[in-house]
């Protein structure tokens, strides 16, 4: 593209590492090349596992103690190779030359000091600023990462920030020394659509205004298309396919670009399934599955009713003071038998809380549950066990809802247990190992840990440990959230096959707009503790009526809309 | 049957392993830890023996001489001893004649031809012992053992005791909080505001004034672990607070699990490093707090021998450089501590699937 050499040379990076004595070290990267050309975003993309953060450690020269170096491997920088620099060398490099935005911002910030006090540090560290300098830098810097009041907001603490604020400050502390490249590690995945479209349109302004390079690490193929100039796509270590971002939405050439492409649910359209990687790696390369149809009618049996849910929590304030802060406010909906009822909103909007009181995970502070006619919250804890098999949920984190010290057997059968579902101990194992079955799990699954599988499959093992109840309604509290696009595809489709075999209710609870679309019947969005608008999924898509729900769906990544059709 | 109603293909079912024949299985693989367990288990070997009369049965016969020497430093100078021979040898040699004024003086002599009948063997005292002698001349090994009796016996169940209150208070209060946490913890506050051995002392003086418990060990045990769970209960609490908010119990709950089956045998399991953890911490300190007590005089009886009341006595010992009383009892202290705290450090990475 252009003449320049390149910022940043990557050339057959091969990164080991060493788990224990006896077996071979595990190799994370498998010999990659790319390069960074000056003034251009280069997006890494790939799923968790695929090496694209270790390539960013090992270009930082943070690696673990464990890594091996392959001997071929370099990265050029400047006419060095960052992976034979001194300590001190990489010192002045890190934070001046490259820096880094990390994904969490809340856990990246110190709690102790103010963000200027922070920022201020790099300045002084690096540019050799004195304290009234540096802060005049600051503020100046605090402005054009677009922190409103920047003179007052250099004397806040982290805590004092919301997330997205607080990745501005990490911005703005990355660009403090005008680095030639800035390496961006999943800086919006922590954060809400809208925010994290702030944040994208900050990092593409900074870069054509500072003429830096950017390294962009994301799983999200959708967020890519908006930023990047040039796509390299990762799996398993190895590059799969690289090139213009025009070239990877439009004529993507390797099957793992097509999948990655195909499976991420979009607005426009809703397959049977969606399509999943090996759809592409061993099949014909695309499922002709015709559209569903979704939607509700005013003649749909009504499995759950709710009226006018309440829940406030009450902060301690001073000795003996309590505050109220309401969290869900007059909520009412009803759920259809056998279809989905969707529930977005960004963090804070009250639509986990809406979740938990349901199942009386919260006490409620007003208002109805009605399950088949009857008021949930009104029950007593001995007659709610009879209707606790009946609603069940999943949680959003895989790796925290599952004991660690269970076996995935015990996790399985625990709640036949206490339902006394099956006769014997016997009959419980075979239902499990029939419901592994069922999730596509191995019956060896069944004396394993939970922490010896992946986020899906934990994720299916969730699934597996609602199943045994035969629950009439299940709660999807953000249940695909924490996962890989291509895993998202494959339990999105275990979902929905489960809802046509067993007519299954959902209560779908997401952040993530496209994902809510493809599998809701009917769609709540929800804002501040209020639903703000409730209609047919394609309806609320097509013809939304408030500001609110326009501004989260201008909001979506654009990125996918941009790829042309794959026949 | 017939050949074609075979069954499917399938993984061979094992019955499926709990937590704990896992956690042995990993411990096995763990040389430390095997190393450790087998030293923890020779110290309680040798406790029992003792406790029945195997060995060491004979500890308080006075075989040496005074301070005797350890047998491989057999030749060294023993000042105390030759002191002691020569005084008795001093008091031999001059009788002073009373038989004016004493009137049994006339039956003295017939006294003595009649003790003269009765065979009296001086036993010679050794001049070395196989790890030396106290202050009269017991032997220091046989000592170490039979003391092992009272501190491991104290140690450990006065820890194991502390580890459990400490941990129902401690669940109770993170899982339950509300008025539960506040009451225990007003509890906790007036109970950790009294001095320490103030509290011991006056846990003691009911303890064994009213005789209920007896004499000698039982009430130590009961004063020790009555007074140590308190860091134990904070610390525990702590965890359970961090866990009750955890999704996994809420998924617990979701099922239908009851607070006892959340409290205990969800949460438990993962916050058991830190009770076995504090769980070896307290026996160090509960073998040494026995020390304390019996320094103070609520300790074990004077017929008695703890490792303690050995370093008590060696404290005055190491002056005139007698080294191996105080040697002996802290050396298996520390080989029993170390191997005790290495012991745990092992059980709980085998009880964490996580570790391999």
């Amino acid at each position: 593209m252009t003449a320049s050499p390149p910022i940043l040379q990557v050339q057959n990076l091969d990164i080991r590492f060493r788990v224990d004595r006896k077996s071979e070290p595990f190799r994370a990267v498998k010999g990659i090349s790319f390069a960074i050309p000056v003034n251009s975003t280069v997006a890494l993309v790939g799923e968790s596992g695929s090496g694209k953060s270790v390539t960013a450690m090992a270009i930082l020269g943070l690696l673990p103690e464990n890594a091996i170096v392959g001997g071929e491997s370099r990265i050029l920088y400047g006419g060095r190779d960052l992976l034979k620099a001194s300590m001190g060398q990489l010192q002045d490099i890190r934070g001046k030359d490259i820096s880094v935005i990390f994904q969490e911002p809340m856990t990246s910030l110190n709690p102790v000091f103010t963000v200027g006090e922070q920022i201020a540090e790099v300045l002084r560290l690096h540019m050799g600023m004195t304290g009234s300098q540096a802060k005049a830098r600051v503020v100046e810097l605090l402005n054009e990462v677009g922190i409103p009041n920047p003179q007052l907001r250099v004397n806040s603490y982290p805590h004092e920030m919301s997330g997205g604020q607080q990745q501005r400050v990490m911005i703005a502390m990355a660009i403090a020394c005008e680095p030639k490249l800035l390496i961006a590690d999943e800086p919006t995945t922590a954060l809400d659509v809208t925010i994290q479209k702030q944040i994208l349109d900050l990092i593409a302004g900074l870069q054509e205004k500072h003429h830096m390079s950017v390294l962009f690490i994301t799983h999200d193929l959708g967020v890519v298309g908006e930023i990047a100039d040039h796509v390299v796509v990762m799996q398993e270590g190895e590059i799969q396919e690289q090139g213009g971002v025009r070239q990877i939405f439009e004529a993507p050439q390797h099957p793992y670009t097509k999948a990655l492409l195909a499976c991420r649910p979009r607005l426009d359209r809703r397959p049977k399934r969606l399509p999943v990687i090996d759809d592409f790696l061993k099949g014909d390369g695309r499922p002709h599955l015709g559209e569903r149809h979704r939607g509700t009618s005013p003649g749909d049996e009504i499995i759950l009713e709710v009226k006018a849910l309440n829940k406030t929590f009450f902060l301690k304030e001073g000795l003996f003071g309590k505050r109220a802060v309401p969290a869900v406010k007059d909520v009412s909906f009803k759920l259809p038998k056998g279809k989905t009822l969707g529930l977005v909103g960004e963090s804070g909007s009250g639509k986990t809380t809406v979740g938990l009181t349901l199942m009386r995970l919260h006490d409620a502070t007003s208002g109805e549950v009605l399950f088949e006619g009857k008021d949930l919250l009104r029950l007593t804890e001995r007659e709610m066990m009879a209707y606790r098999r009946r609603i069940q949920i999943i949680f959003q984190n895989p790796y925290a809802s599952l004991n660690p010290r269970f076996t995935v057997g015990q996790i399985i059968v625990e709640p036949m247990k206490i339902h006394g579902i099956g006769r014997d101990e016997a009959e419980r194992v075979e239902m499990a190992f029939q419901l592994l079955k069922r999730v596509g799990l191995s019956e060896a699954s069944f004396y394993k840990y939970p922490h010896e599988f992946s986020g899906g499959q934990r994720q299916r093992i969730a699934i597996a440990r609602c199943l045994t109840m035969k629950p009439d309604v299940l709660i999807c509290d953000e249940s695909v959230s924490a996962l890989d696009v291509s895993v998202q595809a494959q339990v999105l489709n275990l979902l929905q096959d489960l809802q046509d075999e067993y007519g299954l209710s959902y209560i779908f609870i997401s952040h993530d707009l496209a994902v809510v679309k493809y599998i809701s019947d009917r769609v709540m969005v929800m804002n501040e503790g209020v639903i703000v608008e409730m209609a047919d999924s394609d309806e609320i898509y097509l013809n939304p009526k408030q500001e609110y729900t326009r501004k989260l769906l201008s909001s979506i990544p654009k990125g996918l809309e941009k790829a042309v059709e794959l026949t | 049957m017939s050949a074609v109603l075979t069954n499917p293909p399938s993984a061979p079912r094992q019955a499926s392993p709990g937590l704990w024949a896992l956690a042995w299985k990993r411990l096995l693989h763990d040389s430390v830890g095997m190393i450790s367990l087998v030293v923890v288990a020779f110290f309680i070997l040798m406790m029992s023996a003792s406790y029945f009369g195997l060995i060491a049965k004979d500890w308080s016969r006075e075989r040496g001489v005074s301070y005797a020497n350890p047998s491989f430093m057999a030749g060294a100078e023993n000042l105390e001893a030759k002191a002691m021979a020569e005084r008795k040898g001093g008091a031999a040699v001059a009788p002073v004649d009373l038989s004016d004024i004493d009137p049994l003086a006339p039956r003295y002599k017939e006294w003595e031809e009649r003790a003269a009948k009765i065979a009296v063997t001086e036993v010679k005292r050794a001049e070395s012992l196989p790890f030396g002698g106290d202050k009269w001349g017991r032997d220091v090994l046989q000592k170490v053992v039979k003391g092992s009796e009272v501190s491991i016996f104290v140690g450990l169940t006065a820890a194991i005791f502390a580890t459990i209150i400490g941990t129902m208070l401690g669940a109770a209060a993170g899982y339950w909080g509300g008025w539960v946490n506040d009451f225990l913890e007003w509890f906790y506050n007036i109970f950790t505001s009294i001095p320490y051995i103030l509290l011991i002392l006056a846990f003691a003086s009911v303890a064994t004034s009213t005789g209920k418990f007896g004499k000698g060990i039982l009430p130590i045990v009961l004063i020790l672990s009555l007074t140590g769970w308190t860091g134990i209960y904070r610390l525990i609490r702590a965890e359970y607070i961090k866990h009750g908010s955890r999704e996994y119990v809420k998924a617990a709950q979701a099922i239908g699990a009851s607070n006892w089956s959340r409290m205990f045998v969800h949460i438990l399991p993962n916050v058991s490093h830190v009770a076995l953890v504090q769980l070896s911490q307290h026996t160090v300190q509960f073998i040494k707090a026995e020390v304390i007590l019996s320094f103070l005089g609520f300790g074990v009886p004077v017929d008695m021998v703890s490792w303690g009341t050995m370093l008590a006595e060696a404290q005055n010992e190491l002056v005139i450089g007698k080294w191996w009383q105080l040697f002996a009892a802290g050396a298996s202290m520390a080989v029993l501590v170390t191997a005790f705290s290495l012991f745990t450090d092992s059980l709980r990475d085998a009880l964490d699937p996580k570790l391999k």
